[in-house]
């Protein structure tokens, strides 16, 4: 044996650096994004309890809740939540499916993917426009 | 030590292999998932968002236990999900431990929250 053939490639996880220019397959953009919006939904947690307590202890918490939620910053808060939760809900879908069986094709896989982000994002515009009062 | 703990060696006794949380965090998914259509027909078919539509919906037991059932397998399915985030970035084991213990507790005392939020008197 040569020199040459002794010296192997070594195969580790990636660095924190690398991520940048690591290009992740469609797949594993969901995979991943999967995770960061469950994770902004975690920390968003008391937030959506907060407002719905506020909601229902009386009529005046209800108006005074319809209030803090006009503020542009609340707005965009709530708008990168509605965005956390659709994003999960439907990348949660698929792999449910997934689970399943279904669609574990590297094809079927990656035309869910594109679903997935059609649907989720398509859905978080109209939550914007919705929320910034253009209908 | 040989290698004796990898493939069909592998020492398979004593342990669930979060098998167990795998299945409660799908199962609390098509909870939340259902709780979402129903709660979203209840809020799209009231002709406007008024406190006295909103609070009469949650008024109802059935409803309020409804809630209170998707909100405590939010818990559980944020825990899972959580301890699955701690045990693939944090390294140290005593930082770990302790988010891991700070998420349980913080979810616990989110369920108390949920239960006084749904019945209040």
């Amino acid at each position: 044996m040569s020199e040459v053939t002794k010296k192997r490639p070594e195969f580790r996880n990636i660095h924190i650096t690398q991520l940048a220019n690591y290009r992740l397959p469609l797949a594993g953009l969901i995979s991943i994004l999967h995770r960061i919006s469950g994770a902004i939904l975690f920390l968003l947690l008391p937030l959506v309890l907060y407002l719905l307590d506020q909601s229902l202890v009386s009529e005046n918490t209800f108006a005074a809740m319809r209030g803090f939620t006009s503020n542009w910053f609340v707005k965009l808060i709530i708008l990168g939540l509605s965005w956390a939760f659709l994003h999960h809900f439907f990348a949660g879908i698929r792999h449910l499916g997934m689970d399943t069986h279904l669609g574990l094709e590297k094809q079927s896989s990656r035309h869910s993917s594109v679903v997935v982000l059609a649907v989720s994002l398509s859905l978080t515009v109209l939550v914007a426009l919705k929320l910034f009062g253009a209908f | 030590m040989a290698k004796n703990n990898i493939g069909v060696n592998r020492l398979t006794v004593g342990a669930h292999y979060g098998l167990k949380d795998w299945m409660a965090q799908r199962a609390t998914a098509v909870v939340m998932a259902l709780y979402t259509v129903i709660l979203l027909v209840a809020f799209f078919g009231a002709s406007e968002f008024s406190y006295e539509g909103w609070a009469g919906l949650f008024a109802r037991q059935w409803f309020k236990i409804a809630t209170f059932v998707t909100l405590v397998g939010l818990f559980y399915h944020a825990w899972v999900g959580m301890r699955d985030i701690w045990m693939d970035y944090v390294k140290p084991v005593s930082i770990r431990l302790l988010c891991q213990v700070a998420t349980m507790l913080w979810l616990i005392g989110c369920a108390g929250w949920a239960a006084q939020i749904l019945w209040r008197a």
